[in-house]
């Protein structure tokens, strides 16, 4: 304990030599706005900028990247809340009561709650890796397709009824994410699968931001230029002010909800470890669990502040969970550390058992400066709400454009293909078609982020089990994974056969 | 009207011409050079072995300044790097786009032949190094420490023996399908995402054997978590002078996996030349030679005509490989 | 058209496109592989069915005028809010399709007049200042400082210079 706190202490001299400290502050403003783009998250922000921290040490680079992961986790919310739009997979969960609250005129409330819960997450989870990392790695290392599989139930059982009120609907939105999540490469028989009217493009996958920006962006766009012509073009994204009374309150109400932040904290930092599962279903199970637990659940989804908190924390939590595989196994636990690892590697750093105890000052650097990072990140992020609100204020008709121009460029930049953009498009229309037809299209959203991950998880287990399902149930952590996971998804049919029983 | 059209058109081709006459290499001037930014396409996905050769590649090229124009990867992993192809193939003539391949560059071609791509018409570049596949197994194993050992247990488990790859009919699994022939063995092949991944199944003892490269589950070997029971290699590698090669053990096999530079087909010879003697340097940079030492790279630089015989050599191979395991008829 | 007509539409469309993704799947072996589990058509196979079922549960409910869309009898899309549905999703179509022939340097400053003065009846002054400032903002974030390559087209030697500036 005292070894870890003299090591830290360490860490924080590295973090605040004067040219680390510039560079955590810039990657936390850079990675704020790169996070906020439509389209650009925390990998692209960190892919891209890469080569521009050859120009400084390993330890300050390293500093760079994760203050720019950081600062696009925070950023993510940012675009979530304003726009609709998520900007990565990581964020789609705080859409669902972000819009809602910026809708109705408090948007400054949102965002002020993504700030705090990040930042609570972010600092949980920190400390957790301070103090835990060695026993929690073996954790990651023995978790294998079967436990990966009842994983991806449970976080499929945690969201049940999110759906609209028409189950055929609701059903018909997960089914068509799953398939779609299925197009491109089936890697486990290496044969290319559902290319769609054998276009190339859809070789390569319908991308999860594809869908997410065609749906959310130009999708929910056309559906606002639909009731701006009905308002009599009048009408604006979200009418929020703020002020020191205000911002006074909105932090009030969130310690209200401190429990909700400690719960979404402490799942998202077990999720995030866990090798390939990343933040997106750490984010999307802390919502659903947030709403179980929660006194009010049909406040879910109307504009509930937990809505918000619960997801950030988790995400913010996750994005530093997954760095422990990452550095002491070299596995990345999501596609951004997949690169940060890349990053090791030209720098000369080898990830794996030993980083600890050869290169101690990179690694404590690195931790240190995740604390400093998450403490810039929430400064710079609440410095600016009141300029994102004064955005918000600009008339429809200026921002309009100005977003559909994002989203398309959105489209374009991760994959610089084209027919990505044509796809996006595609979607938006239907998807606004669909929209005012009731259709729920978050659950399609959320299924081809979880069916990649979910798929080959449960046929690699089969293979390994020559065909029989047991496989879920006997492992150590699998099975009581999968029990709770189908408890929960049989839960809702309890309840209403109970309450029949009880009705007669 | 007439006039009007006539004075645009004369305006057009003096323009046209003027833009002919700036891009074309006056004599005695200095030779090609890109003028806008190179694309440089990596055939599999972000956080990949091939995506941090190319990031290096990149970074390389930039820090030490050796070209005018940033060098700026993107991803197409799509259909085992069909996607790749295909877009490379629909550059002709094109001075601004690379490629950075892998073995799939022989076998997609010959699995999909729908595609309808010619290797032999890509402008060969450089080929940068030859990654190394070994036999590993989890080090908890004190029962196996050398082939004999291995094919004894993974005999006695028969198909419950499991073997973690990278994708079926992948490079993975031809070594996996060689060493069932070769030892008479009925190991069972799981595909998973990427050779990190693979990697981790092992040390998590998710799985009894890989074939990783060296540089995949090098963190694990240092930690003693794993280790490596022979080598497919030529000669013994520096790095696990422990390990025999198959051709020690008896068995005449040798498995490569290329890391080769492609330009588009039909790329102008200017340009191919100056991405030659580009790659040359980075090929000789420091920082390179430390990465192949560091990984356990093999293979010398190849360019020019000598890299197009050697794709046509391993296409060969590669074809013979795929039809005795059925992949392709 | 009726929101209950467009339900009808939709479901058949959606019904179809399942049928097809059904006939894809089946591309690949969509049974159980002995000792390995479902083979690889099987996953998209079998949730295209349960697409497909959905969509004969909505027809269903549409036949019996069950739930506010089946029995809505409400204009699908009102007319004045058609045209300026319709013009901004054609303008986006126009937009990417130029992508390709004048860049998006030649595209996105025509979308911009067509939305600012047009679409928002905003002055000649903003609708210039910002048709010029927005590209020159998107060229220094993407290009120069993300090195994010958009397309160009036609436009392509006029960048020459520029590249040579910058990089």
């Amino acid at each position: 304990m005292l070894e870890i706190l003299g090591l830290l202490g360490n860490g924080f001299l590295v973090v605040f030599e004067p040219l680390n400290l510039a560079l955590i502050i810039g990657g936390c403003a850079l990675g704020l706005f790169i996070g906020a783009m439509p389209g650009l998250g925390s990998v692209n922000g960190v892919a891209i900028l890469l080569p521009l921290t050859f120009l400084v040490p390993p330890t300050g680079a390293i500093i760079f990247l994760a203050a720019i992961y950081y600062g696009a986790m925070y950023g993510g919310a940012i675009s979530s809340i304003m726009l609709g739009i998520p900007g990565a997979s990581t964020a789609v969960a705080t859409t669902f009561d972000g819009r809602p609250l910026a809708k109705q005129g408090l948007a400054d409330k949102a965002l002020t709650g993504a700030a705090v819960a990040s930042f609570v997450g972010g600092s949980i989870s920190v400390v957790l890796f301070t103090f835990f990392a060695p026993p929690l790695a073996h954790i990651a290392l023995v978790f294998g397709a079967p436990e990966e599989f009842a994983l991806m139930m449970l976080a499929f059982a945690t969201f049940v009824g999110l759906g609209g009120d028409d189950i055929f609907k609701t059903v018909f939105s997960i089914a068509i994410g799953l398939v779609l999540s299925a197009v491109g490469f089936d890697i486990i028989s290496g044969e290319p699968r559902l290319v769609l009217w054998d276009i190339t493009g859809f070789l390569h996958g319908v991308n999860f931001l594809v869908l997410a920006i065609g749906i959310y962006g130009i999708g929910e766009m056309l559906w606002t230029v639909e009731e701006n012509a009905l308002a009599g073009g009048k009408s604006m994204l979200s009418e929020a002010t703020v002020t020191i009374a205000r911002t006074m309150s909105n932090l009030r109400e969130l310690v209200g909800i401190w429990k909700t932040m400690l719960m979404g904290s402490i799942l998202g930092y077990f999720v995030g470890i866990l090798p390939a599962a990343g933040a997106t279903p750490g984010s999307l199970m802390a919502y659903g669990i947030a709403k179980q637990i929660s006194k009010d659940p049909d406040k879910f989804g109307q504009g509930a502040i937990e809505g918000v908190c619960a997801p950030e924390a988790a995400n913010n939590a996750a994005s530093t969970g997954s760095m422990l595989p990452m550095l002491t196994l070299g596995i990345p636990g999501s596609p951004t550390t997949a690169i940060l690892l890349g990053g090791m590697v030209i720098w000369g750093l080898e990830p794996g058992p030993r980083l600890f105890t050869d290169h101690s000052e990179f690694v404590w650097g690195l931790i240190a400066s995740l604390y400093a990072a998450n403490l810039f990140a929430v400064i710079i992020n609440i410095a600016f709400i009141p300029v994102f609100i004064q955005i918000l204020k600009t008339p429809f008709t200026i921002l309009a454009p100005i977003i559909f121009i994002l989203c398309l460029i959105g489209g374009y930049a991760p994959t610089q293909s084209m027919h990505d953009v044509w796809l996006m498009i595609s979607f938006g229309i239907v998807g606004y078609l669909m929209r005012k037809l009731d259709y729920p299209l978050a659950p399609a959203v959320l299924a081809i982020v979880l069916g990649p991950l979910a798929e080959p998880a449960m046929r690699q287990s089969l293979i390994i089990s020559d065909g029989s399902f047991m496989i879920f149930f006997e492992r150590t952590y699998a099975g009581p994974i999968m029990i709770t996971a189908l408890l929960l998804l049989f839960l809702p049919l309890f309840k209403i056969g109970y309450d029949r029983i009880r009705k007669k | 009207m007439l006039k009007t059209q006539h004075a645009l058109t004369k305006m057009a081709c003096t323009i046209g011409a003027g833009a002919i006459l700036a891009t074309m290499p006056l004599i005695g001037q200095a030779a090609w050079e890109p003028q806008k930014p190179v694309e440089f396409v990596v055939m599999a996905g972000k956080g990949g072995g091939a995506d941090k050769a190319v990031r290096l590649i990149q970074s390389i090229i930039a820090s030490e300044k050796m070209a005018p124009v940033p060098f700026t990867p993107v991803n197409k992993p799509g259909g085992s790097g069909a996607e790749a192809l295909v877009h490379l193939n629909g550059k002709k003539g094109d001075n601004h786009t690379l490629m950075f391949t892998l073995n799939s560059f022989y076998t997609t071609p010959l699995r999909q032949p729908k595609l309808g791509i010619d290797i032999t018409t890509f402008t060969p570049v450089a080929r940068m190094a030859e990654d190394t596949f070994l036999l590993w197994v989890h080090s908890d194993r004190k029962d196996i420490n050398n082939m004999a050992d291995f094919a004894k247990a993974a005999k006695a488990k028969g198909k419950k023996w499991i073997m973690a790859g990278t994708g079926k009919n992948s490079e993975d699994n031809l070594l996996t399908d060689f060493l069932n022939t070769a030892y008479d063995l009925n190991m069972k092949y799981v595909p998973y995402k990427g050779g990190g991944k693979v990697a981790k199944e092992l040390a998590g003892k998710n799985a009894d054997s890989t074939v990783n490269n060296p540089s995949e589950q090098l963190g694990f070997y240092e930690a003693g978590t794993t280790k490596a029971l022979a080598s497919f290699t030529d000669k013994r590698l520096p790095l696990f002078p422990d390990a025999p090669t198959f051709k020690e053990l008896g068995k005449d096999y040798v498995y490569y996996m290329q890391r080769t530079v492609v330009g588009a087909p039909g790329m102008s010879k200017e340009a191919a030349e100056y991405y030659q003697g580009l790659f040359k340097k980075v090929f000789n940079s420091k920082k390179w030679q430390g990465y192949r030492t560091k990984k356990s790279l093999q293979g010398d630089l190849l360019q020019g005509d000598a890299l197009m015989s050697y794709w046509k050599k391993e296409r060969d191979i590669h074809e013979v490989m795929l039809r005795n395991m059925g992949a392709i008829k | 058209m009726t929101v209950r007509t467009a339900e009808l539409l939709m479901a058949l469309m959606m019904g179809v496109f399942s049928i097809y993704l059904m006939v894809k799947s089946n591309e690949l072996p969509i049974g159980w592989i002995e000792d390995e589990g479902p083979g690889g058509g099987a996953w998209p196979f079998w949730l295209s069915t349960v697409m497909l079922i959905s969509c004969v549960g909505i027809l269903f409910n549409w036949a019996r005028k069950h739930g506010p869309i089946a029995s809505s009898t409400r204009i699908y899309i009102q007319s004045h809010v058609l045209g300026d549905v319709a013009a901004v999703a054609a303008a986006l179509i126009v937009t990417v399709g130029l992508f390709s022939i004048v860049g998006i340097y030649g595209s996105l400053p025509l979308f911009l007049i067509f939305y600012l003065r047009f679409m928002g009846k905003h002055s000649w002054r903003l609708t210039a200042t910002l048709t010029i400032l927005i590209p020159v903002v998107i060229f220094y974030f993407f290009e120069i400082t993300l090195k994010i390559i958009l397309p160009k087209g036609l436009t392509e030697p006029l960048f020459i210079p520029l590249y040579k500036i910058f990089f």
